[in-house]
């Protein structure tokens, strides 16, 4: 095994977890302030690629494409939680579990109706279709660079909103204790509303950096919102620093669980049992993961709550 | 829920005392992958069906047809589910429409068991080819190592000494690598398989990188092609690698989404699109003004199971309720299609000519596929003489 190997590999999983942590982060910040599970969250991630890849066909340009998708899937959330979310704050868990899944229902079906069934193409813009090289004998795509530059710049920025303003005073205050939070005065009505707008923007960022590399297509926020929910278990919810290292964690151990389990079995096994084994393990790591992180700390690694 | 089982009863009763005659209809059922990113192939196959349907008058052996279509969504308990409604409640004489082969497996036995004809426009596994092999099944397709063996023998040919493999892993997957070894002569350098369905392979080809081959042979159908190919190109593997493909990885449902990054490469099939025989030229001409798109190797296929259903359905004189009779047709019939002369050997696949052909611009400056030459004449599956059907 190679140092560039390793080396890109270990890009590959950064890459793969700072999308992750996008995702992540507007979901713990809804679950761990308003304690409130969305399930919806993946479909505000499919409207955004959706979004940028209508916009991105209609202005021709990607960078032009990229800051409206964001704001009109921003609005989006932010009217959704106004209408609908905002009513069922005080209900229990299975009651907002039923309705957000209804959600995801509502949401894939008005895709369907208005793009299509067909997945929508979201090309690289062309000058990043190219590789670059980053080390004599590696050269990484760099698409993928310009994804892993925007995921740390907005880890770097939420970070700083979080504990450096006075709104991320009041989201902290929130999660560590939202009844306190209220009764010191702050509106929380219009906090959950600014988190909402965020969280559905990170979303509509995620999905505008993702599609081009996977595919904009009808039910592509229900596979990648499991793999969030996973992300803030293992993180703890509520927790910006939990959602990053535990993003980058499930990233890292799914790539590296994909790269090198199938090489490691291929070696002592024949290859149609290495064939199985390989990536069905690979895609278990990472639960095996949450399940060892819940085993010794069930508050998640970074808890938000005292 | 009771006065509608006790209806259910009624209709059920009248139906079967309908008696048996020639049908004055024909009713196929279609069951395909028509969304998401593997479907895009199922479409192009709906489409192209539904064209020779166009230019048959709306009808297949003379009868008017009656085409019911449902979307599997890539799924093989829905696909099962809408064979069972096919053949209980529609009461389909044909089923056909299925591209992935795991869905075939899961739902094909329903139409066997009732003894209703499918003829397949596309998944061809191995499983049926041999031992399995059902005398309800006819393909007018291939088997599903038919392009690979097509693609190894076209390694070993070029003298190509190192090769990565990698395919989804799935039955069609399996078949896929087995089929490019029975002809590859050369030294395997890794066999790989990723999830079905998977589009990023940001893993995959760094490991790809690091293995250093000659060249690289991967079966990946639809959208995972179109990813596969742009990551390839992105990671610069294109540079010191050579890509092999089959067919189904560079045709027209790939190429217009990966561009030029396409041309000069070089797959196998048993069809393209400049296949110089009259029904191909009309194919072509007409899908193209039809549907405003280039056809595939699947619209092709799909083109030649209606052709297949219309000759079987003419040589039993529209009697389609003898479902041996039927059978025995469509294994016999000398059926037009777009991809030259074949005939149905004993276990229900297709001897044929398999071609090769390369990615380049036609007279118009659009990118496709041209034929450059033939790689095997009249070919049969290699399981056919394990199949116990005369």
């Amino acid at each position: 095994m190679s140092g560039i190997l390793l080396l890109e590999q270990s890009l590959n999983g950064l890459q793969f977890g700072l999308m992750l942590f996008l995702l992540a982060a507007g979901l713990t910040l809804v679950f761990g302030i308003m304690d409130m599970i969305n399930l919806a969250h993946g479909s505000l991630y499919m409207l955004g690629a959706y979004l940028m890849a209508t916009l991105a066909q209609a202005t021709g340009s990607f960078l032009v494409a990229l800051p409206l998708a964001i704001v009109a899937t921003g609005i989006l959330g932010v009217l959704l939680e106004m209408s609908l979310l905002r009513k069922l704050y005080q209900r229990d868990h299975l009651a907002q579990v039923l309705a957000t899944f209804a959600l995801i229902l509502i949401a894939n079906e008005v895709v369907r109706m208005i793009w299509g069934a067909q997945p929508m193409m979201l090309a690289t813009p062309a000058v990043l279709s190219g590789p670059v090289d980053l080390l004599p004998g590696l050269s990484y795509p760099s698409y993928r660079l310009l994804v892993i530059g925007v995921g740390l710049a907005v880890a770097a920025l939420l970070y700083w909103l979080v504990t450096r303003t006075r709104t991320g005073m009041l989201v902290r205050a929130g999660a560590s204790n939202r009844e306190m939070a209220t009764a010191m005065g702050v509106n929380i009505k219009r906090l959950f509303t600014i988190v909402f707008g965020i969280g559905a923007m990170l979303c509509a960022l995620a999905g505008a950096l993702l599609g081009p590399l996977l595919a904009v297509q009808v039910g592509m926020g229900e596979e990648i919102l499991i793999l969030a929910f996973v992300v803030i278990v293992i993180g703890g919810i509520g927790s910006i620093r939990g959602a990053l290292v535990g993003a980058l964690l499930v990233g890292m151990v799914d790539t590296i669980g994909r790269a090198f389990l199938p090489a490691l079995f291929r070696e002592f096994l024949p290859p149609q049992y290495a064939a199985g084994l390989g990536p069905g393990l690979a895609s278990i790591l990472i639960y095996l993961l949450m399940a060892l992180v819940l085993f010794w700390k069930p508050q998640g690694l970074f808890p938000a709550r005292g | 829920m009771k006065t509608g089982s006790k209806l259910a009863g009624i209709a059920l009763a009248l139906m079967l005392t309908t008696p048996g005659q020639a049908a004055d209809k024909v009713k196929v059922g279609l069951v395909s992958t028509l969304s998401g990113p593997a479907g895009a192939l199922g479409v192009d196959m709906r489409d192209g069906f539904n064209l020779a349907l166009k230019h048959m008058g709306g009808k297949l052996g003379g009868l008017a047809t009656e085409i019911i279509a449902s979307d599997d969504q890539f799924n093989p308990d829905t696909g099962k589910q809408i064979v069972d409604r096919f053949v209980k409640r529609d009461r389909v004489d044909f089923v056909t429409g299925i591209i992935y082969s795991n869905i075939l497996l899961a739902a094909a036995p329903t139409a066997f068991e009732s003894k209703t004809p499918y003829v397949s426009a596309n998944a061809g596994p191995s499983q049926y080819a041999g031992k399995g092999c059902s005398p309800y099944f006819v393909s007018a397709a291939w088997q599903n190592d038919a392009f690979h063996e097509a693609a190894g023998q076209h390694a070993t040919s070029r003298g190509i000494k190192d090769v990565y493999l990698m395919a989804p892993n799935y039955p069609a997957g399996q078949d896929a690598l087995t089929g490019f070894k029975r002809f590859y002569k050369g030294k395997i350098n890794t066999e790989a398989y990723v999830k079905l369905g998977q589009l990023d392979f940001a893993a995959e080809l760094a490991q790809m990188r690091a293995a250093k081959p000659e060249a690289v042979y991967v079966f990946f159908p639809g959208g995972m092609g179109i990813n596969f190919i742009k990551q390839f190109v992105a990671a610069g593997l294109s540079k010191d690698i050579m890509l092999l493909l089959p067919g189904f990885s560079a045709d027209q449902d790939i190429i217009p989404a990966v561009g030029e990054p396409m041309l000069g490469l070089m797959s196998t099939a048993h069809w393209a699109l400049d296949l110089d025989n009259a029904e191909n030229k009309r194919f072509v001409a007409d899908f193209e003004t039809d549907y405003k798109r280039i056809p595939s190797v699947y619209a092709a296929q799909g083109y030649d199971t209606a052709l297949l259903i219309d000759a079987a359905v003419r040589a039993v004189k529209g009697k389609v309720e003898d479902r041996d009779a039927v059978m025995k047709a469509l294994k016999s019939v000398k059926a037009k299609s777009v991809h030259g002369p074949y005939r149905i050997n004993n276990n229900g696949y297709p001897v044929q000519n398999y071609y090769l052909r390369v990615v380049g611009k036609d007279a118009k400056g659009r990118i496709v596929n041209k034929t450059i030459g033939t790689i095997f004449t009249n070919q049969a599956d290699a399981y056919a003489k394990e199949c116990a059907l005369k």
